[in-house]
């Protein structure tokens, strides 16, 4: 298929459909409605269903049953909506089911604004739902990466049997970029063995569930799902590198910020300071190995992010203390412009020399 | 181009509406112009983003008070029902497909004045990739905003990645566009004169007008 020019809620629509989902749940939010819009007209022609529910909370357990059955299944949301979810993620964690859950982060806290925002950094990598759990978390910062790192959700939550969610923000989700959707390589995906999809008596009856009688039962099951957190730890990190093999500062930004970082590095670059950017693409699990490596070659780290500073507290713990760690950002649905953060790293220089 | 003294840009979202629209009224500043953000759908990428530029041309721009703020409620200055009355060249962009509806309110006074209403086409938008369903969202818009469009504006493109080649391939689509509706295609639209293709007809060099974030 040749290039396409879409909107970067429209590339993760058609990314879940080429990626064989037939199951769509949503209920309208700003920033994010392109995704419901577009699967509203979509998912019909493909032999799909698209469903607007009666609210976020329907559609994510609409989600859990399509996806016990075995089907691709997806949910979308902005900030607000993804709060209403987040039981029904946990529910998906604890009965092992795979599903994609996109969040085009808006302004908080509350009602917030429908501008874009990286502040629920601290909700999907610590906090999406209750109990002891982790989720895929996949920054994209370019509309070609809402497609691809959609496609690479679906795989991801079938392999592990998790939820993965798309942590993209209102900018990337509105503007506009061509896209080819012919590039990615698909994973090998293991048989859904345990989906209740009818079996005529041929074999014992599959149990979705996430109540466990015994609380060492319940342990078990938490310790076997660790043992497929650490598994994700050590193969699933996933980032880009800007100019960092010399860089004095090493920015860390990612979605639209990183986009935004890119071009400061690049302004400092031509005044002679060695900045460089660490863009993960995986927010759990986190690159803090590679952070920790680049700790070696670096003076200083800078966070950029549209929030009041939530994964700077990350690339502290990733740097274990050796190097400090500054924040930059702007919060509320403002973004920095790339002359904002090029001054930031021109006064950290100043600070260095 | 623009015979009438008002033009409606109307068309599928994403099309390239807005950045048409603002050049229509840029060109017309010396004659005296008018820009009405019609789009009661789009929360960030829209005329408003270009009020300050509009202004500084000599071109009055009708923006809705909240756009680009957190109320996302639509709403229609009431300065819009002015530019029935003045003798001004007035642009609107209206938003995309189904915020045609928002059109429908000054449908009377619309063609009082006499009008003529441009459908935006690119045929690097998948959802109007086929010319069929280019038309088949035209008509849905007629139906929409209760207007009839009577021209195609071919603004094929694919962002900053666009080259004259990729505006020269969609000129059959324009065509075939064209003659599944019966409209004629008033121009071809191009961001920098690189990107004009040879033997299209007339053609519209724009500036581009969407908001850079980076």
């Amino acid at each position: 298929m040749a290039k396409v020019l879409m909107k970067g809620n429209e590339a993760i629509a058609e990314a879940a459909i080429a990626s064989g989902c037939l199951y769509y749940f949503g209920y309208p939010i700003t920033p994010q409605t392109e995704i419901s819009e577009y699967m509203a007209k979509r998912m019909p022609k493909v032999g799909g269903l698209c469903l607007q529910a009666e609210s976020e909370i329907a559609a994510i357990n609409m989600v859990l049953g399509a996806s016990a059955s075995g089907t691709r299944a997806m949910t979308s949301s902005s900030s607000p909506g993804i709060s209403l979810k987040s039981e029904g993620i946990s529910y998906l964690v604890g009965s092992d089911l795979p599903a994609v859950v996109v969040n085009v982060q808006r302004g908080g806290p509350g009602l917030g604004g429908i501008q874009p925002s990286q502040a629920d950094y601290y909700q999907a990598t610590k906090a999406y739902g209750h109990g002891d759990m982790h989720l895929i978390v996949l920054a994209p910062s370019t509309v070609q990466e809402m497609a691809s790192l959609t496609g690479e959700a679906f795989d991801l939550a079938d392999i592990y049997r998790t939820p993965v969610i798309i942590l993209a923000d209102g900018a990337i989700g509105q503007m506009m970029e061509p896209v080819d959707f012919s590039e990615r390589r698909r994973r090998e995906i293991p048989p859904k063995t345990w989906a209740t999809c009818g079996h005529g008596g041929g074999r014992k009856h599959n149990i979705v569930n996430s109540l466990l009688m015994n609380p060492e039962d319940l342990e078990n099951s938490i310790r076997d799902r660790f043992e497929r957190y650490r598994k994700i730890e050590a193969e699933e990190v996933r980032y880009e590198e800007y100019m960092t093999e010399d860089a004095d500062i090493v920015v860390v930004a990612f979605g639209i910020a990183a986009r935004v970082c890119k071009s400061a590095v690049a302004a400092v670059r031509a005044e002679g300071i060695k900045a460089g950017l660490l863009r993960p693409i995986t927010l759990w699990p986190f690159p803090s190995a590679r952070i920790l490596e680049l700790a070696d070659t670096a003076k200083a780290f800078l966070s950029v992010e549209l929030s009041m500073g939530q994964m700077v507290s990350d690339v502290k713990l990733a740097c274990e203390c050796r190097r400090p760690v500054e924040f930059y950002g702007r919060t509320g649905g403002v973004i920095p412009a790339p002359g904002d953060v090029a001054r930031k790293l021109a006064e950290m220089a100043r600070e260095q020399m | 181009m623009g015979e009438k003294r008002i033009t409606v840009v109307a068309g599928h979202y994403g099309a390239g509406k807005t950045n048409v629209a603002v050049s229509l009224a840029l060109e017309r500043a010396a004659r005296g112009s008018v820009l009405v953000d019609l789009d009661t759908v789009n929360p960030y990428f829209r005329a408003a983003d270009s009020a300050a530029e509009l202004r500084a041309a000599g071109v009055r721009a009708i923006i809705p008070e909240f756009a680009n703020t957190n109320v996302d409620i639509p709403t229609l200055p009431p300065e819009i029902a002015s530019v029935f009355a003045s003798g001004e060249s007035v642009v609107f962009d209206v938003g995309g497909d189904d915020g045609a509806a928002a059109l429908g309110v000054y449908r009377g006074d619309i063609e009082s004045v006499g009008y003529e209403m441009l459908y935006v086409v690119n045929k690097y938008r998948p959802l109007i990739s086929d010319p069929g369903d280019a038309v088949a969202l035209m008509r849905e818009i007629e139906s929409y905003s209760r207007l009839r469009f009577t021209g195609i504006v071919n603004n094929s493109n694919l962002g900053a990645e666009t080259t004259r080649f990729d505006v020269e391939a969609s000129l059959p689509y324009a065509a075939e566009v064209s003659r599944l509706s019966g409209l004629p295609v008033v121009f071809t639209s191009v961001i920098g004169a690189d990107r004009a293709p040879r033997s299209a007809g007339s053609v519209l060099v724009m500036a581009g007008h969407t908001k850079k974030l980076f």
